[in-house]
């Protein structure tokens, strides 16, 4: 009887430590500030410090994709208040009205921010966004499995190269993919030409029987473990993996890649929208942005802490690719509806398509 | 006379669990029916219905997958549901526990942890390359992964549980007394089995293929952590058109296949109860 009066009052003070827990998170005098960002993307001590200096609590979660990010926001299942999404989704929010016009008296950092990464044609008025990274895909690969001769030409074709079969990695979101495939085709990444769109996805569909996977962050673990050798990914990602594994290596392919700018964005329904400003001011602070950018890889548009970052980065030409190279890299648009119809009904037929 | 034996009305005992279905079960299924039959305007239409045709690849290989898992599950279940069964109270008591432990871990953590152990460079294929080795042998390794077979180990592994459970529960029910007869009347032992055990067990055989086969065929992370994100079935088909990975959200086609799942799971209990009936009027199910 003792034993199971004891056991039933444990039981209530877990419970009731839990219940304190959820209300506690819930509570509390400051503003819970909702950051969605992409996944493996911020230094999360960076996080710590903003909330220790401002008291604001900073509630961070993740997605894979920017269209994972924009059916979450459309479908009202959940409330964010910074967002970072890329280039084309911005445009796309801008046209739907989805985010806030920054008042940019809050966020006197942004004079911090080199002039090549203000008024992009994705914000060109530059009333919605502040850049946060921006960089270039790469083809990633392992030196060790990989013959020099097949990568001496920093072709897109590697990742079509049979020898390879079983151990390429590919991109598991449509645009990224289907870039991939029109740059190997010499079309523009942006086209909205429907033959050229089913050649690029009969060339997916070619490679599927090459490809281990299809996979966004968990590239990491396959790439690093050597459980895959070739794969495209985001520069600042490879770098990250690069300094784990020491065999890989990578470049930008010839024939072109996508360069992309993710910037921090406010959504419109927000509640907190100086307490956004004012995150959005800190990670542009440059000794954060420094430190963030030591640990997320990626390139960073202010100026003072891009002179601060360690020679080694600066001089690193896949993380700050030469003119040259940007040259032949594309940015992605926002695609007109009938395409991106398009492009969902091949991507699904490209995964309904059983060897 | 009889309200007054009652202490509560029924109607009000009833009301939280009609609220909680009518809530939970069927405004979710009348939404389920509406996009499926409306397209993006809000007007009647019967076009998503042809999305069916449209995928009857991925219906297949989906159907396909979990009739094979769940048999799998079958065959491996009514064994060990037989051994605990027979077996002492306390043996009984840590069988159960260890069949449930595995459910006290999320069930992404559990499917993950294969990936561990199927990879290239995973625990099986690092041993059986340590053991060629130890003999002086190449070894390439098995791919164990990123194939169907692999999705039929993860349905298998997580949804086991599911079927030894009710089976198990329906053996334990079964009266010591009634096989005891059946040998006196001269039953041998592969007759005893056959006319009395496995009749009077059809039930939870029953529920475990229910309950093995509907998270089966309508799973989606399965398929994309062991399948290499490679085959759809038809769960991720659903879960693209509602999150719109692929860049378009539609409600509708994706509602539309959502009930065409259900119609057919449906069926497939139809005809399952309906074999149950069978089983009763022929075998001892009159006794539970």
């Amino acid at each position: 009887m003792i034993k199971k009066s004891i056991a039933v009052f444990l039981t209530l003070v877990l419970l009731c430590t839990l219940l304190a827990a959820c209300a506690g998170s819930g509570a509390g005098n400051a503003a819970t500030l909702n950051v969605y960002n992409w996944g493996e993307y911020i230094d999360q001590t960076v996080l710590e410090d903003f909330e220790a200096e401002t008291g604001i609590q900073v509630n961070y979660t993740t997605y894979a994709n920017n269209e994972e990010m924009y059916s979450k926001i459309v479908s009202g299942a959940a409330s964010y208040d910074v967002i970072v999404p890329s280039e084309y989704m911005i445009s796309k929010m801008i046209e739907e009205d989805l985010l806030a016009e920054l008042d940019f008296a809050n966020i006197p950092n942004y004079s911090k921010i080199g002039d090549d990464y203000k008024g992009l044609p994705y914000d060109p008025d530059e009333k919605y966004s502040v850049p946060y990274t921006w960089g270039t895909v790469v083809i990633v690969y392992n030196t060790k499995y990989v013959d020099e001769a097949d990568v001496e030409d920093e072709s897109i074709d590697l990742l079509w190269n049979e020898k390879y079969a079983g151990k390429i990695l590919m991109f598991d979101n449509p645009r990224d993919a289907f870039a991939l495939a029109m740059s190997k085709l010499g079309y523009s990444m942006n086209s909205t030409t429907p033959s050229e769109w089913e050649a690029a996805a009969d060339e997916l569909i070619a490679q599927k029987h090459l490809v281990q996977a299809y996979v966004m962050d968990q590239v990491f673990d396959k790439l690093i473990g050597e459980e895959a050798y070739i794969a495209p990914y985001y520069a600042g990602d490879a770098m990250a993996m690069m300094e784990e594994n020491e065999d890989l290596a990578a470049y930008v392919p010839v024939e072109g890649a996508n360069q992309f700018f993710d910037s921090m964005c406010v959504l419109k329904n927000t509640r907190h929208k100086k307490e956004a400003e004012q995150f959005i001011n800190f990670m542009c602070d440059t000794e954060i942005a420094v430190r963030n950018a030591e640990e997320v890889c990626y390139a960073i548009p202010q100026v003072e802490a891009y002179e601060e970052l360690d020679e080694e980065t600066k001089n690193d030409t896949m993380v700050y690719p030469p003119a040259e190279v940007l040259e032949r890299c594309e940015v992605f648009v926002n695609l007109p509806s009938e395409t991106l119809e398009l492009q969902s009904d091949l991507w699904k037929k490209l995964k309904t398509h059983y060897d | 006379m009889r309200k007054n034996r009652d202490p509560i009305n029924k109607k009000v005992m009833l009301a939280p669990f009609s609220g909680w279905m009518v809530l939970f079960v069927l405004v979710p299924i009348a939404l389920v029916v509406y996009y499926a039959f409306s397209n993006a305007d809000r007007q009647f239409t019967l076009s998503n219905l042809h999305w069916m045709y449209e995928y009857r690849g991925t219906l297949w290989l989906s159907v396909k997958l979990s009739v094979i898992a769940t048999v799998i599950c079958m065959l491996l279940a009514y064994p060990i549901a037989y051994a605990m069964s027979r077996a002492s109270e306390k043996v009984q008591r840590n069988a159960t526990l260890f069949i449930m432990l595995p459910m006290w871990m999320n069930f992404l953590v559990r499917t993950y942890a294969w990936m561990t152990i199927l990879e290239d460079t995973g625990l099986v294929n690092n041993a059986l390359r340590g053991i060629a080795g130890w003999f002086g042998k190449e070894f390439d390794g098995l791919s164990l992964i990123n194939n169907h077979g692999a999705i039929v180990l993860g349905m298998v592994y997580n949804f086991l549980p599911y079927m030894i459970l009710p089976i198990y529960t329906a053996l334990t029910k079964i009266s010591y007394s009634l096989i005891e007869a059946a040998r006196d009347l001269g039953a041998n032992g592969g007759q005893v089995f056959g006319k009395v055990i496995l009749p009077m067990s059809v039930p939870g055989i029953i529920s475990g293929i229910t309950m093995v086969f509907i998270p089966s065929i309508s799973t989606f992370i399965i398929s994309k952590i062991l399948g290499g994100g490679k085959d759809f079935l038809i769960g991720d088909l659903i879960e693209d058109y509602f999150l719109g990975n692929s860049g378009v959200v539609n409600y509708n086609i994706g509602a539309a296949l959502s009930l065409i799942i259900m119609v057919m799971i449906l069926i497939a209990t139809f005809m399952m109860n309906h074999f149950d009936k069978d089983a009763k009027t022929s075998g001892g199910g009159s006794v539970i």
